[in-house]
């Protein structure tokens, strides 16, 4: 859509001593976009997702963002460019309020004490800006609140912070259907609002019903991109088996290993396939 | 967290704002839901002070008021440091002669060496925090279960103390200062001057926090609340003042006998001060977080070894404050102090209070409710003339009770939810 990604990734490897778990990634968001993630486990979704977020460094490639290389070697550097990821268990604490696990390990204050008026605000204004109105009371402890919810707060914490690209690790992979289906709109929301949002899923449905772009991962590579319009239900399962569907993907032929540019195959498959 | 967290509802939320009744309603509620808070220490300090009172009438004399608060100094002290260390789910056995340890530093330093007070008081809180930083570096970075690394301190500081005592003597405290803490008492003036001081800053605390909420539209606690609480403050710190500034003393003509003793703005103090740590800094909503989900803080950017590190080290340093005071309620300090029940009562303390053993769920004001019922527990059962053996029993029992409450509540919350 928007011409320039905010996040571009090109020619990632990452090696774990002999294990090499991704070879010559390309990968990219757009703001505005919600590009889902897919691939069977092990083939590389969590440390990609981690590469990004500053958690392991890569051993080649290049991080654009914005059209400007940067560097990111630390969960600081990340979130300094605006970059969040909300994890699969979420990562909230139990016996903390919404407030106070939104604005954990930042909290505001004044002078030494803790400012308990504007963070409840700004998390009040945010949960608003999301169109959040299933939360009674946002002094809640967060133990007291359904998987669903604590997702939204574990979202909401993450674009608190002016953030620019948020990464949703299965933000549905424990929810029941109704739950599911606010998660979605508020992930449809974010993208709304012109955030990058990388969505790591699963699940079909989800990505169908949400995603605007979709990459796949096979065994390490990225086997393509290509836009969620121009591709069926059961080519996205064949690339996440098999690493090809058709002209998509791995080619059939060994040389000519898998890289990121599916946008221009896609057209072609997605004309043939209808 | 029970006051803080009281029914403030955030403009997001459509719940009308609350009234009297439905801050009850909530209240109850919570309680039902398991979040009972301190409620369990406060009903059993009245059980047990009604039960003793028609008992043995000179429970209730005000001699006997003030000893309570005395008696119970060292151990609420000690438990103050260790809801610390249980905030995060561990657990540190050496407090008891951690205190030991700091209070036969103090006498060596002042009646053997011959320094003054202060002196030997800075050097009882260096020992203490370097105790403190020995057991939570021990525990964080080498990472040996705090279990493990207290009861060595349990044992090796035992030793420490004979050895500082040369093999079972006794070194006797004789500073004025000293001495003064433990046994030495306000005069009525300025024990009503402090009551005043601490309600008029309590309200003021309190009316601000309201007028800053209610200008930002923030949904406030009821006006009536609001003053309820001061109310009660200045009622209780009121009758507390008056009573400890009768006279108790057998014979007026030897000596008069009457006032606030000195512990009790000293525990204040203290109780204020991490209550502020806690509550109201971002060190103690660390602290909070650390002890709920250890990796959510980690991700969160929260440096999990310097927070374990450093509640060992308060720890160690408030058992080093009960140390002095043991040491100048008893005068002197003998290979005993800090020995015997001081550790367990302590944690007793803590535990009955309120604070969970499971981590993440207590206040300080918890050590001081739950020393109370210890220090209750003790005297009265002195009083009726049971032996130490039937003593360490009930107290025992009692501990037993408030683990039970605690492990019920945590499962009552889980059920609903609500902790």
């Amino acid at each position: 859509m928007s011409a320039t990604p905010l996040l571009e990734l090109r020619g990632i490897d990452k090696s774990f001593g002999p294990v090499q778990v991704l070879r010559d990634v390309a990968f990219s968001a757009h703001p505005g976009e919600v590009t889902a993630l897919v691939g069977d486990n092990g083939a590389g979704k969590s440390t990609l997702v981690k590469c990004i977020s500053g958690i392991h460094p890569t051993d080649a490639g290049e991080f654009l963002f914005d059209g400007r290389p940067v560097s990111i070697n630390s969960p600081r550097d990340a979130a300094a460019l605006g970059i969040e990821v909300v994890y699969q268990d979420l990562a909230l604490c139990d016996n903390l309020d919404i407030v106070q696990n939104m604005f954990l390990g930042r909290e505001k204050r004044s002078g030494i004490v803790l400012d308990e008026p504007t963070m409840e605000q700004m998390a009040a204004d945010t949960l608003a800006g999301l169109s959040v109105r299933t939360v009674k009371s946002l002094r809640q402890h967060v133990s007291s609140l359904s998987g669903g919810q604590r997702q939204t707060v574990a979202i909401a914490k993450a674009v608190l912070w002016n953030s620019r690209l948020v990464i949703l690790d299965e933000p549905t992979a424990a929810l029941g259907v109704a739950q599911t289906a606010q998660v979605l709109e508020l992930v449809r929301r974010l993208a709304d609002n012109g955030l990058a949002v990388v969505l790591i899923s699963h699940n079909m449905n989800d990505v169908f019903a949400v995603s605007d772009r979709i990459a796949a991962l096979y065994l390490g590579q990225m086997v393509a991109q290509v836009k969620t319009t121009e591709i069926t239900h059961s080519q996205v399962v064949e690339l996440i088996t098999a690493g090809r569907s058709g002209g998509l993907g791995l080619a059939a032929e060994p040389a000519n290993g898998g890289n990121g540019h599916g946008a221009e195959p896609a057209d072609t498959t997605s004309g043939g396939a209808r | 967290m029970t006051t803080t967290v009281v029914q403030k509802d955030g403009p997001a939320a459509v719940t009308p704002p609350p009234s009297l009744g439905s801050h009850v309603r909530n209240y109850v509620s919570r309680v039902r839901g398991g979040d009972i808070g301190a409620l369990p220490a406060v009903l059993g300090l009245i059980v047990l002070c009604t039960v003793f009172s028609i008992m043995r009438p000179s429970f209730l004399t005000a001699g006997n008021f003030a000893n309570l608060f005395t008696q119970g100094a060292a151990t609420t002290l000690i438990a103050m440091g260790l809801v610390f260390v249980l905030l995060l789910g561990e657990i540190d056995l050496s407090a008891g002669f951690a205190s030991g340890v700091c209070a036969a530093i103090l006498a060596n330093v002042v009646t053997v060496l011959g320094y003054p007070w202060y002196v030997a008081v800075l050097a009882a809180l260096v020992t203490g925090v370097a105790i403190g930083t020995a057991l939570g570096f021990l525990v964080a970075k080498i990472g040996i279960p705090s279990f493990v690394v207290t009861l060595a301190g349990f044992l090796a500081f035992q030793g420490i103390v004979l050895m500082l005592m040369e093999e079972g003597t006794n070194i006797s405290v004789r500073d004025e200062v000293l001495v003064a803490i433990a046994n030495r008492n306000l005069s009525p003036v300025l024990g009503w001057l402090l009551a005043a001081v601490a309600v008029a800053g309590y309200a003021a605390v309190q009316l601000l926090r309201h007028r800053t909420r209610a200008a930002r539209g923030l949904v406030t606690d009821p006006a009536a609340v609001v003053f309820a609480r001061i109310g009660g403050l200045a009622l209780i710190l009121g009758a507390a003042v008056f009573i400890l500034n009768l006279e108790r003393s057998r014979n007026v003509l030897i000596s008069s006998l009457k006032g606030v003793p000195i512990v009790v703005p000293i525990i204040a103090v203290l109780l204020v001060l991490w209550t502020f740590v806690l509550q109201r800094t971002s060190y103690g909503r660390h602290v909070y977080a650390v002890g709920g989900n250890k990796e959510a803080a980690r991700r969160a950017g929260i440096n999990v070894d310097r927070i374990r590190i450093s509640v060992f080290v308060i720890c160690s340093s408030m058992a080093a404050v009960g140390g002095i005071v043991a040491a100048s309620r008893a005068n002197s300090v003998d290979p005993n102090t800090g020995g015997s029940n001081v550790l367990l009562y302590a944690v007793g303390a803590a535990v009955i209070g309120g604070t969970s053993l499971f981590g993440g769920k207590g206040r300080v004001l918890d050590a001081v409710l739950g020393g109370a019922v210890v220090a209750v527990i003790d005297n009265g059962m002195g009083l009726m003339g049971y032996s130490s053996g039937v003593k360490y029993v009930v107290t025992g029992v009692v501990l037993l009770l408030a683990a039970s409450v605690d492990a019920f509540s945590r499962r009552r919350s889980t059920a609903t939810g609500n902790r």
